[in-house]
C-alpha cells in the first residue's frame, strides 16, 4: 500500500472523530430548532462550558490522587453533564421561554446576547488564555508497516467513537421507547397539537434543552482530552460548525445531524490534509452556504412548501 | 408562600450548580500540569449570595409581584407636549439645534473628547446603515462587519498599491462594498430569517479569514499600516508638508497645533454622518424605502401586488453595505492602520445591538443607542472587563423587557388633498 | 369573438402523492364576473395560487390576454394586471393606510435613485399622482378618516375594504378576490356585492371570486364553476349551476 492510502486513512479517522463529536453538538441544534423553530445561538457556548467543567474535574481528580482512566472519563462526563443540563436549562428558562411565539427577530438576538454573554463570564471566571492539558492517554494501534508511513487509530480516537456511539444509541432508545422520548417526536411534529393534548409542552421543551446540553458536554469532555487546549472562544467556532452539520444533515432530523457531523468532520480533516490548514474554518461555512442554496432542507430532510 | 418553596430551592441549588465549578475554582497551569486553585473566599461568598438571593426572590415572589403592581407609573407626558413634538416644524428645529451644537462644540473641549466623538460619529454611520438592512427591510444580517472590513481595506490596498487619496478610496471603498454586498447578497437573500442570519455570518467570517490568510496581498495578521490620512483640498494636517504639497497650519497662517488634525477628522465624519442621514431620511420618503418596509411586513402580499421581493432585498442589502463601505474607509483613514483583529464578529454584533435597542427603523433612536454604546464603556472605563458581559446581558434584557427599542419607529404623516 | 381574458385548461396540481387539482378549466372573458364554488377542501384556493403564481402547477395551461403565464413568479402576473386578495386578509399591519395603497402603487411609479433623491419634478408629481389616486380610493372606500391610522387597528370590515382599494390602485385587468365576504354581517356583504359590481360597471373590471356566500355568488356572478375534490363538477350560468343534480349532491345546499 503506497504512502499516500495511510495519508488518506489518517485524515479519514482523524475526520471521523471530530465529525462525531460536531455530530453531539449538531443533535443539540437540530432538537431544539426542530421543537420551537429557533436556533439555540448560545449552545456553542454550552459546549466550551462542558470543556471547561471537564478539565476542572480532571485536575481535581489528579489531585485527589485518582488515576484510573475509566473513572477520571467518567467523573468528567457526569460532573460536565450535569452542569451543562443546567445551563441548558436556565439559559431556556430565562432568555428564550419569555420570548416564545411572534417575531422570529428577537429570541434570535436574545440568543446572541447570551453567547456573548456565556462566553465573557467563562473569560472573567478562568482567563482568556489557552488552558492546555497534559495528554492523558496515548498511543494507539498503528496501521500499515511499522517502519515508513503509517496510520495510527489513537486510543483517545477510539474512546471518542465508543463514547460517541453509545450516546447516540441511549438517545435514540429515549426517543424511540420511552414515553417522554414520544412526547419529544410529537412536540417536534405539532408543538401546538401536543399541547392542546395535555401534555406538558413547557417540559418537554426544558428536556430537549437539557438533553442537547448533556450530548454538548460529552463532546466538550471528549474534544477537549483530544486537543488538550480549550479557551472561552472555542464555542463560536464548533457552534457554527455543528449548526452547519446539522444543516446539512436536514435540520429538524437527529440521523441527519449526526450523517452531517461525520460528512463535516471528513471534508475539513480533508482540507487540512490536502489544502491548507488555515483554511480549513472557510469550509464549514462554504458547505452552509452551498447547502442552503441549493438543498435547504439538507440531506434527509423534507422540502417545505409555502402556504398562501 | 409554602407551595413556592420547592421552586425556591430548585432554583437556588441550580445556581449552585452553575456558579459553583465554574468560577468557584480557577485552572492554573503550573509547567505542564493544570492545577486548581480556589477562586476566593470573596467569590464564595457572591456565589453564596446569589443563590440566596434567588431563593428568595422564588420564595416571595407572589408578594413581590403584588408590589410591583401598586407602584405608581411614570408620568405620563402631557398630551400638549407630544402633539407639539410630533410636529415636522419641531423636527426640524431639533435637527437644526443638533447640527449647530455638533458643530459649534470641539471648539470648546479637548482634544481626546473630539476624537472619542469622532469615534462615535463612525458607529452613527454604521447604526442607520444596518437599519437599513434589519431595521427596514427585515433581513437579519450578521456579518455587516465584512462589508466594514471591504470598504477599509479597498482604500488601505489602494493607498499602499497605487497611491491614491482619501476621497477618491472613499468612493472606491463605496463601490467596493456595494459589488460585495451585490454579490452577496445574490445566494443569499431566496432564504428565511434565521437562516440568512447564520449565512450572513459564515461571510463576515470568511472575509475575515480571508483578509487573514490572504498574506500576499493583505499583509494577513500584521495589518496594513501607514495609510494616509485625509486632507483638506491637497491641505495636509501635518507639522512638516510632504513633497510638493503644502500644510494646513501653514496655508492659514497660524501655528501648527496637532488638535487641527482631530478637529478636522471629526468635521469630516461629521459631514459623512449628515450625508448618511440625509439619504436614508430621503429613501425612507421614497417607493425605495416603502417596498423595504412592506417586504418586512409581509412578503407574500407584496408578490401579490407586483413587487418583485429578490429586487428590492438587494438593493437594502447593497445600499447597507455601501454605508459601511464608506465607514470602513473613514475607520482606516482615522486609525492609519488596520488588521483583521478590528473586523470580527462581536462588531457585527455591537452594531446589531445599536439597531436592536435603538428601534428597528427609527433614525433618531439608533442614532442614539449608537452615542450610548460608545460613551457608556469609555465612561464606566473601570468597568473594563465587565464590559462585554453586560453588553450580553443587556441584549437578552432589552428583548425581553423592551423588544421595541428606545424610540419606536413612528410612521410619517402624510398629508393628503381631496 | 375575442379570446378570453383569462383561459384555464387542464389544469392540475400536484402535491407528492396528492392530486390536489386535476384538470380544471374556467374562463373569464373580459367585464365578466366568474365564481368559482365548492365544497370546503375542494382546492379552491390552490387554484387561485396556480393562477396568480404562487404555486408552479404541474400540468395545464394559464393563457391571460393569450399570452401563456402558467409558472410564472407572482409578482411578474401582478405586474401583468391579476392581482389577488387572500383569504386572510394581508395588509402591511405596521403601517399606515394610506402607505399601504402608495406601496401598491410601487411598480407605476417613479422609482429612480437620484430622483428621489434629489426631489426632481417628475418624482414630485409621482408621488402627487399616487397619492391623489389613494385618496380617491380611500374615498371611495369610506376610508378617508383613518387615512394615516395603522393598517393593524382598523376593523375587519374595514381591512377587506382596504385589501380591495389596494388591488385597485394597482390598475389591474383581472381582480381575483379569495372570499370576500368571509366574516362580514349580511348587510357588509350587500356593500360588498354592490362594490364589486361597480368595479365592473365603472372602472372596466374582470372579476374571478372564490366563494362560499351562495347569496353574493348567485346575485353578482355571470358564471359559476363548481369544483369538487380539485375536479371540475359543473361550469354555466348561476340558474344553470343551481338546478345542477350533482352541485346540489356535492353540496347539500348553502342557499
Amino acid at each position: 500500500m503506497p504512502d499516500s492510502f495511510y495519508y488518506l486513512l489518517q485524515q479519514l479517522l482523524n475526520g471521523l472523530t471530530v465529525g462525531s463529536t460536531y455530530a453531539l453538538i449538531a443533535i443539540g441544534y437540530t432538537m431544539v430548532y426542530g421543537i420551537i423553530g429557533m436556533i439555540n445561538f448560545a449552545h456553542g457556548e454550552v459546549y466550551m462550558i462542558g470543556s471547561y467543567i471537564a478539565f476542572i474535574v480532571l485536575a481535581a481528580l489528579a489531585l485527589l490522587g485518582i488515576e484510573s482512566l475509566p473513572l477520571l472519563i467518567i467523573g468528567a462526563l457526569v460532573c460536565s453533564m450535569i452542569v451543562t443540563s443546567a445551563y441548558g436549562y436556565s439559559i431556556e428558562r430565562v432568555a428564550y421561554r419569555p420570548l416564545r411565539g411572534g417575531n422570529r427577530l428577537i429570541p434570535l438576538i436574545s440568543a446572541i446576547g447570551m453567547s456573548i454573554f456565556l462566553q465573557n463570564l467563562v473569560r472573567i471566571a478562568q482567563g482568556s488564555r489557552d488552558i492546555a492539558m497534559p495528554n492523558l492517554v496515548r498511543g494507539g494501534i498503528d496501521i500499515g508497516p511499522s517502519t515508513g508511513f503509517h496510520a495510527t487509530l489513537s486510543w483517545m480516537q477510539i474512546i471518542i467513537f465508543v463514547v460517541t456511539l453509545i450516546s447516540m444509541v441511549l438517545l435514540t432508545l429515549f426517543i424511540t421507547r420511552s414515553r417522554m422520548g414520544r412526547a419529544c417526536r410529537a412536540c417536534a411534529e405539532d408543538l401546538k397539537m401536543t399541547n392542546l393534548l395535555g401534555i406538558n409542552t413547557n417540559a418537554i421543551i426544558a428536556i430537549t434543552f437539557i438533553i442537547g446540553a448533556a450530548l454538548a458536554a460529552v463532546a466538550g469532555v471528549l474534544l477537549g482530552m483530544y486537543y488538550g487546549v480549550i479557551n472561552p472562544y472555542i464555542g463560536f467556532m464548533a457552534g457554527l460548525k455543528a449548526f452547519t452539520a446539522a444543516v446539512l444533515g436536514g435540520i429538524g432530523s437527529i440521523p441527519g445531524a449526526v450523517l452531517g457531523g461525520l460528512l463535516l468532520g471528513v471534508a475539513e480533516a480533508l482540507t487540512a490534509g490536502y489544502f491548507s490548514a488555515e483554511y480549513k474554518d472557510v469550509v464549514a461555512f462554504s458547505v452552509l452556504i452551498l447547502v442552503l442554496l441549493f438543498r435547504p432542507s439538507g440531506i434527509l430532510g423534507r422540502p417545505e412548501v409555502e402556504k398562501v | 408562600m409554602l407551595r413556592n418553596l420547592k421552586p425556591a430551592v430548585i432554583s437556588a441549588v441550580v445556581v449552585v450548580i452553575l456558579s459553583g465549578l465554574l468560577m468557584g475554582v480557577r485552572l492554573s497551569q503550573q509547567g505542564t500540569s493544570l492545577v486548581l486553585v480556589g477562586a476566593g473566599a470573596d467569590v464564595a461568598v457572591k456565589i453564596a449570595g446569589a443563590a440566596l438571593f434567588i431563593f428568595l426572590f422564588n420564595l416571595f415572589r407572589d408578594q413581590l409581584a403584588a408590589l410591583w403592581h401598586r407602584v405608581p407609573a411614570l408620568p405620563r407626558t402631557p398630551a400638549a407636549f407630544s402633539v407639539l413634538a410630533a410636529r415636522p416644524a419641531a423636527h426640524r428645529l431639533l435637527w437644526c439645534f443638533l447640527i449647530a451644537a455638533a458643530l459649534i462644540w470641539p471648539f470648546f473641549t479637548n482634544r481626546s473628547n473630539i476624537d472619542l466623538a469622532t469615534l462615535v460619529l463612525i458607529y452613527v454611520m454604521l447604526g442607520p446603515g444596518l437599519n437599513i438592512v434589519v431595521g427596514l427591510a427585515g433581513l437579519l444580517d450578521l456579518g455587516y462587519v465584512g462589508f466594514y472590513a471591504v470598504g477599509a481595506y479597498t482604500y488601505a490596498l489602494l493607498a499602499m498599491y497605487f497611491g491614491i487619496g482619501f476621497w477618491t478610496g472613499l468612493a472606491a471603498a463605496g463601490a467596493m462594498a456595494a459589488l460585495f454586498g451585490f454579490l452577496l447578497g445574490f445566494p443569499v437573500l431566496r432564504l428565511r430569517g434565521d437562516y440568512l442570519a447564520i449565512v450572513t455570518l459564515g461571510f463576515g467570517e470568511i472575509i475575515r479569514i480571508l483578509l487573514n490568510n490572504f498574506t500576499s496581498l493583505t499583509n494577513g495578521p500584521n495589518g496594513i499600516g501607514n495609510i494616509p490620512k485625509p486632507d483638506l483640498f491637497g491641505l495636509e494636517f501635518s507639522r512638516r508638508a510632504s513633497e510638493g504639497a503644502q500644510t494646513f497650519h501653514e496655508f492659514f497662517g497660524i501655528d501648527f497645533n496637532s488638535v487641527h488634525r482631530v478637529m478636522f477628522l471629526y468635521f469630516l465624519a461629521l459631514v459623512l454622518v449628515l450625508f448618511t442621514l440625509f439619504v436614508i431620511n430621503r429613501l425612507l420618503r421614497m417607493p425605495v424605502g416603502r417596498a423595504w418596509e412592506a417586504l418586512r411586513e409581509d412578503e407574500v402580499a407584496c408578490r401579490s401586488l407586483g413587487i418583485n421581493p429578490t429586487a428590492v432585498k438587494l438593493n437594502a442589502f447593497t445600499i447597507g453595505a455601501t454605508f459601511a463601505g464608506f465607514a470602513g474607509c473613514f475607520f482606516a483613514a482615522r486609525q492609519g492602520f488596520i488588521s483583521p483583529e478590528s473586523f470580527t464578529f462581536i462588531e457585527s454584533a455591537i452594531i446589531l445591538a445599536i439597531v436592536v435597542l435603538g428601534g428597528m427603523g427609527s433614525q433618531l433612536g439608533v442614532i442614539l443607542a449608537a452615542i450610548i454604546m460608545t460613551l457608556l464603556p469609555e465612561v464606566a472605563r473601570q468597568f473594563d472587563e465587565y464590559r462585554m458581559l453586560l453588553f450580553g446581558l443587556l441584549m437578552v434584557l432589552m428583548m425581553i423587557w423592551r423588544p421595541q427599542g428606545l424610540l419606536p419607529m413612528k410612521r410619517p404623516h402624510l398629508e393628503l388633498k381631496t | 369573438m375575442s379570446a378570453p381574458l383569462l383561459d384555464v385548461s387542464g389544469l392540475c396540481m400536484r402535491f407528492g402523492g396528492l392530486l390536489a387539482v386535476n384538470e380544471v378549466a374556467l374562463r373569464v372573458e373580459k367585464g365578466q364576473i366568474v365564481s368559482l364554488i365548492g365544497p370546503n377542501g375542494a382546492g379552491k384556493t390552490t387554484v387561485f395560487n396556480c393562477l396568480t403564481g404562487f404555486y408552479k402547477p404541474s400540468a395545464g395551461s394559464i393563457r391571460f390576454r393569450g399570452e401563456e403565464v402558467s409558472g410564472m413568479p407572482g409578482f411578474k402576473l401582478a405586474r401583468k394586471g391579476m392581482v389577488r386578495t387572500f383569504q386572510h386578509v394581508r395588509l402591511f399591519r405596521q403601517m399606515s393606510v394610506v402607505e399601504n395603497l402608495l406601496v401598491a402603487q410601487h411598480h407605476h411609479m417613479n422609482t429612480s435613485m437620484l430622483a428621489g433623491l434629489f426631489k426632481t419634478p417628475g418624482f414630485r408629481r409621482s408621488e402627487k399622482e399616487a397619492m391623489e389616486r389613494a385618496a380617491w380610493w380611500l374615498e371611495r372606500m369610506d376610508l378617508l378618516e383613518f387615512a394615516n391610522r395603522t393598517a393593524g387597528t382598523l376593523a375587519y370590515g374595514q381591512q377587506r375594504r382596504l385589501e380591495i382599494a389596494r388591488c385597485m390602485v394597482t390598475r389591474p385587468t383581472l381582480l381575483m378576490l379569495d372570499e370576500p365576504a368571509a366574516g362580514l354581517n349580511p348587510r357588509e356583504t350587500a356593500d360588498l356585492q354592490e362594490l364589486i359590481a361597480e368595479l365592473r360597471s365603472e372602472h372596466g373590471m374582470s372579476i374571478l371570486l372564490i366563494e362560499h356566500d351562495m347569496k353574493l355568488v348567485m346575485g353578482i356572478s355571470d358564471q359559476v364553476v363548481v369544483i369538487n375534490q380539485g375536479s371540475p363538477l359543473a361550469d354555466g350560468t348561476p340558474e344553470q349551476v343551481r338546478q345542477n343534480p350533482d352541485v346540489i349532491k356535492a353540496y347539500l345546499g348553502e342557499t
